[in-house]
């Protein structure tokens, strides 16, 4: 009876097993290159304080796209996704009404400041939809050129301090950003002064005017970067919180074309007003 | 049978994981797991952001015509799948399945297209390229 049990359990694991890999490979960005292409790969050494290049989820290009919330805290309900909320944290959460999620409304009635084209700001552009990246840098500075939605920061990284939160003038939908090279592989940036109206992830999580935002890019070797993304929140958040754990980026080759993903505005209120407003059972 | 319940509840897990690369506008207003399949005359494919669409005209058993508007994802989610903005033309006649919304009104998101000469497209599953191979019968 127990090796029938087990050989019915081993059956479904395997159906899932295969299932996931199917999936893994269903879908790819035509021209892109992923881990699973190259099985026998051994990469060569690291450069040394190099970022650059086109960068794509190593694993396939769903692996970082996020609908229901961070990576590493997806909103499931479930104990070992809970955030240590603070109090003002967990009132400013309940405020938000996604359109994912366990508190999911429909979109035509959810208060996501985001889906209107308005600006993610960061880290939300990452935790919920990191697709295509292209990564330069100058002497002073790091560059990174966003796929989704088209947008683009700037990390300072000609040595000035980490800025302190009240040395922010204004609210940025992107933050104010500062990084080092903590040793030749390993890139750290800080990012503060991130508009409070932005929201951390696709299910509403919120941030304070408090939150800092440290990104880490370890080159791994010539063909990856893994990047981890922590939240320091100490208004919202009792203790800080690893949104992204080492989610691996391979280098694509350098001919690679990004394809265009804009938002624009008309296209948006033609799909709200002949989709989504149907969709919810909205009359106007 | 325990086992193969947490395996269950794996699958589905990733399955829900994987939806959001197909409408990342929210998924409250479907009627998840439901599945209708409609024969119906394309009257335009709109490609745009964030979510292409397809609007279709179904004759009902009545005579009725009635004009649905299904979702699918975004442009470069499209192409990942291998269709693009010419993959419809006014006045194809398509199969089209589609999971429905709560409400009632006749939009939905788009999961599969066959087309009368046995053409799929799909937003889920293996990639059709370009959807010019006929499928599998």
């Amino acid at each position: 009876m127990s090796h029938r049990l087990s050989l019915t359990g081993l059956t479904a694991a395997a159906i899932v097993f295969f299932s996931v890999i199917a999936l893994a490979q269903a879908v790819r960005v035509p021209g892109a290159q992923y881990d699973s292409d190259f099985p026998n790969e051994k990469p060569g050494p690291a450069p040394r304080r190099d970022l650059t290049g086109i960068w794509e989820p190593a694993r396939g290009p769903g692996d970082a796209i996020q609908a229901t919330g961070a990576k590493q805290y997806p909103d499931t309900g479930r104990p070992e996704h809970a955030l240590p909320f603070t109090p003002e944290g967990l009132k400013a959460n309940l405020a938000n009404k996604p359109a994912w999620g366990p508190r999911m409304v429909p979109s035509a009635l959810s208060n996501d400041p985001q889906p209107t084209c308005e600006p993610q700001g960061w880290p939300r552009i990452i935790l919920h939809n990191y697709r295509t990246v292209q990564i330069l840098q100058t002497p002073k500075q790091v560059l990174i050129l966003y796929q989704f939605n088209r947008k683009w920061r700037n990390i300072w990284a000609d040595g000035r301090a980490n800025p302190k939160v009240d040395d922010v003038l204004e609210p940025r939908f992107w933050g104010y950003s500062t990084g080092r090279w903590m040793d030749d592989y390993t890139f750290v940036a800080e990012s503060v002064g991130m508009d409070e109206r932005t929201w951390l992830d696709n299910v509403g999580r919120p941030h304070s005017w408090e939150a800092r935002v440290e990104e880490r890019y370890f080159r791994r070797d010539d063909r990856h970067i893994d990047v981890t993304i922590t939240i320091n929140d100490p208004t919202y958040y009792s203790k800080p919180w690893v949104a992204l754990d080492r989610l691996p980026l391979r280098l694509q080759q350098d001919s690679f074309d990004i394809r265009e993903m804009e938002c624009s505005p008309s296209e948006f209120a033609r799909y709200t007003k002949e989709f989504a407003e149907p969709a919810a059972g909205v009359e106007k | 049978m325990k086992d193969a319940l947490i395996a269950l509840i794996a699958a589905v897990d990733i399955l829900a994981a994987s939806a959001p690369a197909i409408a990342h506008h929210g998924a409250a207003t479907f009627d998840t797991g439901k599945e209708l399949v409609m024969e119906g005359v394309v009257t335009e494919w709109v490609w745009s952001n964030p979510h292409c669409f397809l609007k279709f005209e179904v004759k009902e058993k009545d005579g009725a015509v009635r004009a649905w508007t299904v979702e699918t994802s975004n442009p470069p989610d499209m192409v990942n799948r291998g269709w693009t903005r010419r993959s419809f033309k006014a006045g194809d006649r398509v199969t089209a399945t589609v999971e429905p919304v709560k409400s009632g009104n006749p939009v939905g998101r788009l999961l599969q297209v066959k087309f009368a000469d046995g053409r799929i497209l799909s937003t889920r599953g293996p990639v059709t390229q370009g959807g010019s191979e006929p499928a599998p019968q």
